[in-house]
């Protein structure tokens, strides 16, 4: 397939992470102007970030004028997950990849966006990527402009609907492969299972949410490639 | 101009995280087990964040199940990304109106 080709279809994927994300960042929005923050510095910390739980914690620390080292800290821990899904994605290009690429995609390894360029057939081409990246951070920044503008005009079941979108495209990505392999379907279940345990174990659920993401993570891919190792191509 | 400074170190630092493992890591692993690690991790983060949070995701509860079920469906028969995140937000919306009609 060409890069043309991998481009659109990637576009066509983004279209719903975009739908997602606008209402997503729309919140993130309200909540950057409640502390102070305008329309230009939110629009700024979309598009320089692209990261949902990243930026809610920043706008905490913003809000809270912490300190430089704090909001280091802080970002280092919230968003170590993308950190894994970035190592995923180099097993993911192939060997003869231009050098700019190896700059220009880790920009753009969000949750979703990496979701989808992960569980591609095969290699990934990076123009894949930078397709569905195009209408998603376009809908990101979006929502989280209009969010400090408009904050309280979108009627609140608009908002509703529009905020499972992401967790619908989760499900897109996880469940076709689970109804094919019945150990990753085994482990889906078992993911969703511990993690709903996670949140309402006392101790347990007072982990911040960014580091149970992590610790679910490790744990059972550990776990699952210890009982079943694959043949990866 | 403290905002903007705030920002834009948050975003580098977010930057390099995701950077490090591009730069550091250039050749193939080898190893069968962090191969298969590698492999799971996208199942396992993404089942993850998607329960429980969907649940509290629209704010009452039986709608959130709604969208759950509903895309576990239309993702189990059809797998259309697009199809799915949009029977999600179609459930809710539908939930949200007979319970508005209940009232």
């Amino acid at each position: 397939m060409t890069s043309s080709k991998w481009f659109r279809k990637g576009m066509k994927n983004g279209i719903p992470i975009a739908a997602g994300y606008f209402a997503v960042s729309f919140a993130l929005g309200i909540a950057a102007k409640n502390v102070g923050m305008d329309a230009i510095q939110a629009g700024y910390m979309s598009v320089s970030m692209v990261a949902s739980a990243g930026e809610f914690a920043a706008i905490g620390l913003i809000g809270s004028a912490a300190g430089i080292l704090e909001s280091i800290l802080t970002s280092i821990v919230v968003n170590m997950r993308y950190f894994l899904m970035s190592v995923s994605l180099t097993q993911k290009l192939p060997e003869d990849v231009r050098p700019v690429h190896r700059f220009l995609l880790p920009f753009f390894v969000t949750d979703e966006i990496f979701g989808l360029s992960a569980t591609v057939e095969g290699k990934l081409h990076p123009a894949y990527t930078y397709g569905i990246a195009l209408p998603s951070i376009s809908g990101w920044a979006a929502g989280t402009v209009l969010g400090v503008v408009v904050g309280n005009i979108l009627p609140a079941w608009a908002g509703n609907a529009l905020g499972v979108a992401m967790y619908g495209m989760f499900l897109a990505i996880i469940i076709p492969p689970a109804k094919v392999d019945h150990f990753i379907g085994l482990l889906v279940a078992a993911s969703m299972g511990l993690s709903f345990l996670c949140s309402v174990l006392p101790y347990i659920s007072k982990i911040g949410s960014g580091f149970r993401i992590i610790l679910l993570t490790l744990i059972l891919s550990a776990l699952a490639a210890w009982i079943k190792p694959r043949e990866v191509e | 101009m403290r905002i903007y400074l705030m920002i834009t170190v948050i975003a580098l630092t977010i930057y390099a995280i995701r950077l490090a493992p591009f730069l550091f890591i250039r050749k193939p692993i080898k190893n069968r087990f962090i191969r298969s690690f590698l492999f799971y991790v996208p199942y396992v983060t993404l089942a993850v964040m998607t329960f429980p949070a969907i649940l509290t995701a629209t704010g009452n509860i039986v709608s959130g199940l709604a969208a759950l079920l509903v895309g576990l469906f239309v993702a189990w028969v059809w797998g259309d990304l697009f199809a799915v995140a949009l029977s999600c937000c179609g459930a809710v919306f539908l939930t949200e109106w007979i319970l508005k009609l209940l009232k």
